[in-house]
């Protein structure tokens, strides 16, 4: 298992240093200039100046080493800094904003929380109705109940956020006028009213990704409830008496959530993408906000790090999920 | 004596397939669906006696009326004109998306299964494509490239192009891996051994011999990729970042709706209803043909 995970280790820092490679060379290949926006008065040297100041004049390779090191050296230094007040990363260049002019990370960690609350809350509210509905299914097999969850979940796949989203703000806001529509980041929770406030504001957006995340989960643990509920082991808990309550939620769900516990580790990160949108049907401002943000301002530094980000937590939870698979299920022997 | 006998079996196979689709509901319900829709934008546009792009600024903004089923938006274009048109693209954008997918996939699987000094390689580039955030890179590509192929091939040509090939490119690693595995395991069967050993060449053996029994798992990821295709369109062109302005498509349109959310709500109900049905029909349009074309996966 210890060599696996070092072996799994050296495969992933590869791969990352190839994706960033990849993000870092499109962005900077592409035919746009950070100065287009700049008047035309300002006189050509001037102008280059300016670009040389953005670290724009060095040759592409020192560019990109340049950003390496203050993604992986200089950012986990001012972190260490912050956390135990230390003066590590003083007058070391990080990563600025084109934007803002401010540190890439500074802004990350400001929008983090809201993306954090909404999305982590909606899969765990995705998971809780999940998995006791594919279970459900699996041990009602082709019933009414599990031709409507199949359905249900065929929605959940087949209706994008950015409809569904829009959806429940006309029935919920526009005409009921129950729920705001527009995510209010600035609320801070000190009583009972601005409590049932910001859970009336999060039912939504945490509603419309929990849809998403229920239609995938359910399905894998259905077909995993499914596998297990034929094997041997449960007809011998059935001829030894147990109830069915003591077979199910014991031995049958617990088998079938060795598989489902790695599709939900490796959908961690794409729930972020799938944030991405619903962010902008509700106005919240997380990071999925600021990367689009971003994006339309042409602000390289900013799309480089939130996507190189993303694309950390895609391999980090890949390879924890190989890593809890062989944890759990004893029979997976990767060496 | 023998050839005939081949196409008699070879029928036998498409009508036992066609019945195992025939029982599956869903599927069946699901390709009506989407063939009606496919042949209503296509054919729609030329029936329907409005634009998609006529302006008629006295009508603007009103409801549903027997000239205008849907109603008119703010400029007063004709909904059900604009839907139809933004349905041509829509579908356009995901079966040639789909098309590129199914290309770049089975190329890559063929190639990664058939050659084993090729398959470390491909199979830790898929593996790669499969760690990239999909979604931020193509909201990128739009940005950065979205310039330069307007200005070589027009805006909407251009911009059709664009988001096909970033679909395309995108989306072909699922496709790759599940190819990769069964030719993998077809090429130890006898017959292909046979195939080889008498001499075939290998693209020969490929054409005739792999790629027929690969065709399955080919035409299910073929149905998810049009979804996939319909849905990314629509997503990019509701960030904003798809087709130009006065371009419809159903993402655009759901996208120009929900600026007017607060006076007329229903706007967004048709862009949306149209893009969740055609891809809820496609599914299970997928569905039914896995169950049909696999014969372990049919219902005993």
């Amino acid at each position: 298992m210890i060599t696996f995970i070092i072996r799994r280790l050296f495969i992933a820092i590869p791969t990352l240093v190839i994706i960033s490679l990849v993000v870092f060379l499109l962005l900077n290949l592409a035919p746009n200039d950070p100065m287009a926006q700049v008047p035309l008065t300002v006189p050509p040297e001037v102008k280059q100046k300016m670009r040389e100041a953005l670290g724009l004049g060095q040759p592409i390779h020192i560019q990109f080493f340049k950003w390496l090191v203050q993604f992986f050296w200089i950012e986990p230094q001012v972190l260490f800094d912050y956390l135990f007040n230390t003066t590590f990363s003083e007058g070391k260049q990080r990563i600025i904003s084109w934007q803002t002019r401010s540190p890439v990370m500074d802004i990350v960690v400001q929008r983090l929380p809201q993306t954090l609350w909404v999305v982590g809350m909606s899969y765990v509210v995705g998971i809780l109705i999940a998995l006791p509905i594919g279970l459900y299914s699996a041990y009602k097999q082709y019933s009414i109940f599990d031709n409507v969850g199949t359905f249900v979940s065929m929605i959940g796949y087949s209706v994008p956020p950015f409809f569904s989203g829009v959806f429940v703000i006309v029935i919920f806001s526009v005409q009921l006028g129950w729920l705001p529509s527009i995510y209010d980041t600035t609320h801070t929770v000190v009583d009972w009213e601005t409590f049932k406030f910001q859970v009336k504001q999060m039912v939504m957006p945490v509603m419309v990704l929990a849809l998403q995340t229920t239609a995938q989960i359910n399905r894998f643990m259905r077909s995993a409830s499914l596998d297990n509920l034929n094997q041997d082991y449960v007809r011998t808990a059935r001829a030894k008496g147990l109830t069915e309550w003591t077979i199910i939620t014991v031995h049958v769900l617990r088998n079938s959530m060795i598989p489902v516990v790695t599709v939900i580790a490796i959908n961690v990160p794409y729930i972020f993408g799938g944030a991405l949108i619903t962010e902008q049907v509700f106005k919240v401002n997380g990071i999925g906000h600021q990367l689009i943000g971003a994006i339309y301002a042409n602000d390289l530094p900013t799309v480089q790090t939130i996507t190189f980000m993303f694309a950390f937590l895609i391999v980090s939870f890949n390879l924890l999920a190989d890593i809890i698979y062989g944890l759990l299920d004893p029979r997976i022997r990767y060496d | 004596m023998i050839e005939e006998r081949n196409k008699e079996r070879v029928g036998s196979l498409y009508r036992d397939v066609w019945d195992q689709f025939k029982k599956h509901k869903g599927a069946l319900f699901g390709g009506v669906v989407f063939l009606l829709i496919v042949i209503s934008v296509i054919v729609g546009p030329f029936l329907w006696p409005f634009e998609a792009n006529a302006i008629d600024i006295r009508s603007r903004n009103q409801g549903p009326s027997f000239i205008h089923p849907f109603g008119t938006d703010q400029l007063g274009r004709d909904t059900l004109a604009r839907m139809l048109a933004g349905g041509r693209t829509s579908i356009a954008v995901g079966l040639c998306a789909m098309a590129l997918t199914i290309f770049l996939g089975t190329f890559i699987g063929v190639t990664a299964g058939f050659y084993k000094r090729l398959d470390g390689p491909l199979m830790r580039l898929t593996d790669l494509f499969l760690s990239l955030p999909l979604l931020p890179l193509l909201l990128v590509m739009m940005l950065l490239f979205r310039e330069p192929l307007s200005s070589a091939y027009g805006p909407e040509r251009g911009m059709f192009i664009l988001i096909v090939f970033a679909i395309g490119i995108t989306s072909w690693m699922p496709t790759a891996r599940i190819v990769r595995a069964d030719v993998l395991a077809l090429k130890e069967r006898e017959f292909v051994l046979a195939a080889i050993s008498s001499g075939s060449s290998n693209s020969l053996v490929v054409r005739r011999h792999i790629l027929p029994n690969v065709l399955s798992p080919i035409l299910v990821s073929a149905t998810l990729g049009i979804a996939n295709g319909i849905i990314t369109e629509s997503a990019l062109s509701f960030l904003g970042l798809g087709f130009p302005p006065d371009f419809p498509t159903w993402g655009r349109l759901l996208n120009d709706a929900v600026d007017y959310l607060q006076q007329y709500p229903e706007r967004v109900f048709w862009p949306g209803l149209c893009i969740s049905l055609t891809v809820l029909s496609v599914s299970y349009l997928g569905d039914g043909l896995r169950d049909a074309l696999d014969p372990r996966m049919r219902k005993r």
